[in-house]
């Protein structure tokens, strides 16, 4: 647009200098990083490092796309629930999705600590009713499980406000054609909430490929997620900078490639791009 | 008479206020005398302090806040923060984010940092309380002409088990690896420390510079993986505490205290053998406040403070003056002092070659991904 007055451009300048500093700035060491050896000599060599890491970067996806998964499951519905209520109903129910996020994410994931753990709750249960104790602590489960609990909401919220801006005559126009329950969601509610899903798939997806936190709390640093790597790579000290940049530069290539992928997925262009 | 009734309510207050200040700002424990051996003269400067996690006796439970009786005395602002390993403190100084003063690293650490020029020089000399610390202590490998480190802690690791559950146990390191125990054992969370139970049960160096001897631990830790319940490091306290896990191998100061909470477990030191440590207190070439530093580090070695954060850490003292404390709370402990003929067969851990160095912090993600 051409009518752009200086106005606007000043009142977008501090971000733009916010942004600059902690995401343009920091992007272009970790390339320098990842594309330089120790003496700032630009080489491939650490990409080529990378192989060792496949388990790592397998592991992480395997784990991200199944706590995606489960959250979608689990939300979509949900969503779709919510939207059926009173409004006041409505706003309750996205209180109570929302709070857990007033809480620290790292206090939030040492709770299952306590629910998990052998002398935790649900042990203590099963063990009054003479059964386990069931080693639940330290499995993949608890890890996924982690992702989920603490990234269900991104998914919930996306969802839920494309799907409570659903114009209820299409679904009328669609039940007045013919259209049974399944043929409605199908054609209608499912291709019109698509820019909920795909935004809510990134959401959870992005943070739990890359989390390291929660793999080590509820892992019980027995496997190494990607972020691991790249941070107890990080941790070791600046011999290690070069090939965790490399680490973290294709990790976030191959999250550009998945973001990608998805908003071809979403061709109409209402609002729901992801970037 | 107004005049009056204001003048005697303005006395009230004061007398109040004055009242409040002393009580809350007062001397609390620390000897007066220790007025005259330090001074005010760096009033208002600020001291940084990088330390262990729960190294310090910090006031809970009624003990001396050293920090706060530091901050009182001399009037310098303690600024203290905590890592959790020797490499984590490593990266974060050489990072050069916090200007940190005063660092408290492991004997292979300050080895390492001397060897990278990023210790000052120590004047033991100028230190007053220098004199107290034991013999067996001065002049480690790491720091053989007394130069640049200050002994502040000493430990050996040893296995800790919960004596409810387990009755009979081998006084071995297997036990991490024995079938019996699976799921019930935890190891250390950082490569050195993991592979030195590998090592000393396969008789290797703990400071091998055979590679092959590494990979054969790592090996070893590969196959043990899968019987353990997790690695990990400071959760080690709860997880035993609470009866999450069983078995850990951990610093004996940190069973002392553990055993304060779960009386049920108890402590030995494996037959083959084991890992001692020193920690010692450090000034960093880069410190910006080395006199407070100098201050800072002789008053830890006083013997009301050393005994405070001895009773508090419950690692073992350098300090006669703490070792000959009959008020000491661990006066005689035969964990923490075992007598000779009781003494494991020990060897410390130096600052390891790069290139090895790298085998094993590398092969530590073999083992995480195995």
């Amino acid at each position: 647009m051409k009518n752009k007055s200086l106005g606007s451009k000043l009142l977008s300048a501090p971000y733009i200098v916010w942004a600059a500093l902690f995401i343009i700035v920091p992007l272009i060491i970790m390339l320098y990083f990842a594309l330089t050896n120790e003496a700032g000599v630009f080489t491939l060599a650490n990409l080529s490092e990378i192989g060792k890491y496949k388990k790592a970067f397998g592991l992480s996806i395997l784990y991200a796309a199944i706590a995606t998964v489960i959250t979608l499951l689990l939300a979509y519905p949900m969503a779709y629930f919510m939207t059926k209520l009173k409004i006041s109903s409505q706003r309750m129910l996205l209180l109570i999705v929302m709070l857990p996020m007033w809480m620290n994410f790292l206090i939030r994931t040492y709770s299952w600590i306590s629910i998990l753990a052998n002398t935790g709750i649900i042990n203590t249960f099963l063990g009054k009713l003479g059964l386990g104790p069931v080693q639940l602590m330290y499995t993949p489960g608890a890890v996924i499980l982690g992702m989920v609990y603490d990234f269900i909401p991104y998914m919930i919220l996306p969802i839920y406000s494309v799907m409570s801006k659903l114009d209820k005559s299409l679904l009328e126009a669609s039940e007045d054609l013919g259209a049974n329950a399944f043929v409605k969601f199908k054609k209608v509610i499912l291709p019109l909430t698509r820019p909920g899903i795909i935004s809510g798939i990134t959401m959870v997806f992005v943070p739990s490929v890359s989390t390291f936190y929660i793999s080590q709390k509820l892992g019980g640093n027995k496997t190494m997620l990607i972020g691991d790597a790249i941070e107890y790579l990080f941790n070791l000290g600046v011999d290690y900078y070069n090939i965790a940049s490399a680490i973290s530069m294709v990790l976030m290539i191959m999250i550009l490639v998945c973001l990608f992928v998805m908003n071809r997925f979403n061709d109409d262009d209402d609002g729901g791009v992801v970037i | 008479m107004k005049n009056l009734k204001f003048r005697s309510l303005s006395l009230a207050i004061i007398v109040c206020i004055v009242s409040l200040l002393f009580s809350s700002c007062g001397y609390e424990y620390v000897d007066l005398e220790l007025r005259g051996k330090y001074d005010r003269s760096l009033e208002g400067t600020v001291l940084t302090v990088y330390n262990w996690g729960e190294y310090i006796s910090d006031g809970s439970d009624g003990t001396i806040d050293v920090n706060r009786e530091f901050e009182k005395l001399t009037g310098i602002k303690v600024n203290y923060l905590t890592f959790e390993s020797n490499e984590t403190m490593f990266s974060q100084v050489e990072n050069g984010g916090v200007n940190y003063d005063i660092v408290i690293p492991s004997d292979y650490m300050i080895q390492r940092m001397i060897k990278e020029g990023m210790l000052d020089e120590i004047d033991t000399t100028a230190l007053s309380n220098y004199d107290l610390i034991a013999d067996d202590y001065k002049g480690v490998y790491f720091d053989p002409e007394e130069k640049y480190s200050v002994p502040f802690n000493v430990g050996m690791v040893g296995i800790i088990y919960n004596g409810k559950y387990i009755k009979d146990i081998e006084h071995s390191w297997n036990v991490l690896w024995d079938e019996k125990y699976k799921d019930m054992a935890l190891n250390f969370n950082n490569p050195r420390d993991a592979f030195m139970t590998a090592q000393i049960l396969q008789g290797t160096d703990l400071n091998s510079t055979n590679e092959k001897e590494w990979e054969a631990a790592a090996e070893l830790l590969k196959k043990g993986k899968k019987n353990l319940q997790g690695y990990v490091m400071d959760e080690v306290y709860g997880k035993m505490e609470t009866g999450e896990a069983y078995i850990a191998p951990y610093y004996a100061g940190d069973y002392l205290t553990m055993v304060e909470t779960n009386p049920d477990l108890k402590f030995f030191y494996p037959k083959e053998g084991t890992n001692i440590f020193i920690d010692s207190a450090c000034i960093l070439k880069s410190a910006e406040n080395k006199a407070a530093a100098m201050m800072y580090i002789n008053f830890l070695l006083e013997p009301d403070i050393a005994t405070a954060n001895a009773d508090y850490i419950g690692y073992a003292s350098p300090n006669t003056a703490v070792i000959n404390n009959k008020d000491y709370y661990y006066y005689g402990n035969e964990i923490l002092y075992p007598k000779k003929e009781d003494m494991p067969p020990v060897q410390y851990y130096h600052d390891i070659d790069e290139k090895i160095r790298r085998k094993y912090e590398l092969l530590w993600i073999d083992i995480k991904l195995y």
